[in-house]
């Protein structure tokens, strides 16, 4: 119950946070450097769960977050240097770091079966988080038609994980 | 005379292969196979062209083939035996399809 009120807190925190910037419109800089972070979060959170998940399935998803994310950050590299775009800090990046540090340390006291149920739900409710803030903000917010394609397809890999989390999160049930 | 008669037979043996056996293609893009549904024939070779960043695979259920898909490159399978195969992407189980392997 702790856990599930706790998440439920989380993903509030991160909506209001990202929901702060939509007063004034983001900018592609700004954009990148969101979308970079989204990223680097969930590669912390995957190196989190490599190391403490007990269940197999559990690890293996992390393995997979961890690829991809990676895979995905990369690409966004490539394209900013292409562009001659420097990624800027922001108000929604820097809340989104915060909140993401809180829940590693959160995470780091839990262990064996608690743990592997804490960050796949936490898996689950951040990709519903940055899933919706690319379809509402970020992707209508970019100019350059490249970086919207980019988050375009970026998307999509989210949505993916974000079943993919579901269906992991039922089978420990 | 004979060796001419053999080779000639040799060739209409290579002939009638490859105008059976087909090469089908299987785009992978943005989690998804596409076509997911596809016909083929046993002999016929099917051939996936990842254009994602990301590494796939395309595993069958029944174990019949196990095919790993690097970023940007293609990655290929012949069928073996007539039926229906499903197969997903082991590192993203959300992704499925279906070959149809006639006899």
């Amino acid at each position: 119950m702790f856990v599930r009120s706790s998440t439920a807190l989380a993903v509030i925190c991160l909506s209001s946070s990202i929901a702060m910037a939509q007063g004034a419109k983001l900018t592609d800089p700004e954009i990148a450097h969101i979308a970079y972070t989204a990223g680097e979060i969930d590669i912390k959170a995957a190196k989190q769960a490599i190391e403490k998940a007990s269940n197999k399935e559990v690890k293996q998803f992390a393995q997979d977050m961890e690829r991809d994310h990676r895979a995905v950050n990369k690409q966004a590299l490539a394209l900013v240097k292409k562009l001659k775009v420097t990624p800027e800090d922001n108000d929604t990046s820097k809340a989104l770091s915060k909140q993401a540090s809180e829940k590693l340390t959160e995470l780091g006291k839990l262990k064996g079966a608690a743990f592997d149920k804490a960050y796949i739900e936490n898996e689950v409710a951040y990709h519903k988080t940055v899933d919706s803030a690319l379809e509402t903000q970020l992707i209508p917010s970019a100019t350059n038609e490249e970086l919207k394609g980019l988050l375009q397809t970026g998307l999509k890999i989210f949505q993916g994980h974000e079943q993919h989390a579901e269906h992991v999160e039922a089978d420990l049930k | 005379m004979v060796r001419s008669v053999a080779f000639a037979v040799l060739l209409l043996a290579v002939a009638r292969v490859s105008a059976h056996a087909a090469t089908i293609q299987i785009s992978v893009q943005n989690m998804e196979f596409s076509p997911t549904v596809v016909s083929a024939k046993v002999g016929d070779t099917i051939e996936w062209n990842n254009k994602d960043v990301l590494l796939h695979s395309a595993t069958a259920r029944n174990g019949d083939f196990d095919a790993n898909l690097p970023p940007k490159k293609t990655g290929s399978v012949v069928l073996k035996k007539a039926g229906t195969i499903d197969y997903y992407c082991r590192y993203h189980p959300n992704m499925k399809a279906t070959i149809n392997v006639a006899p």
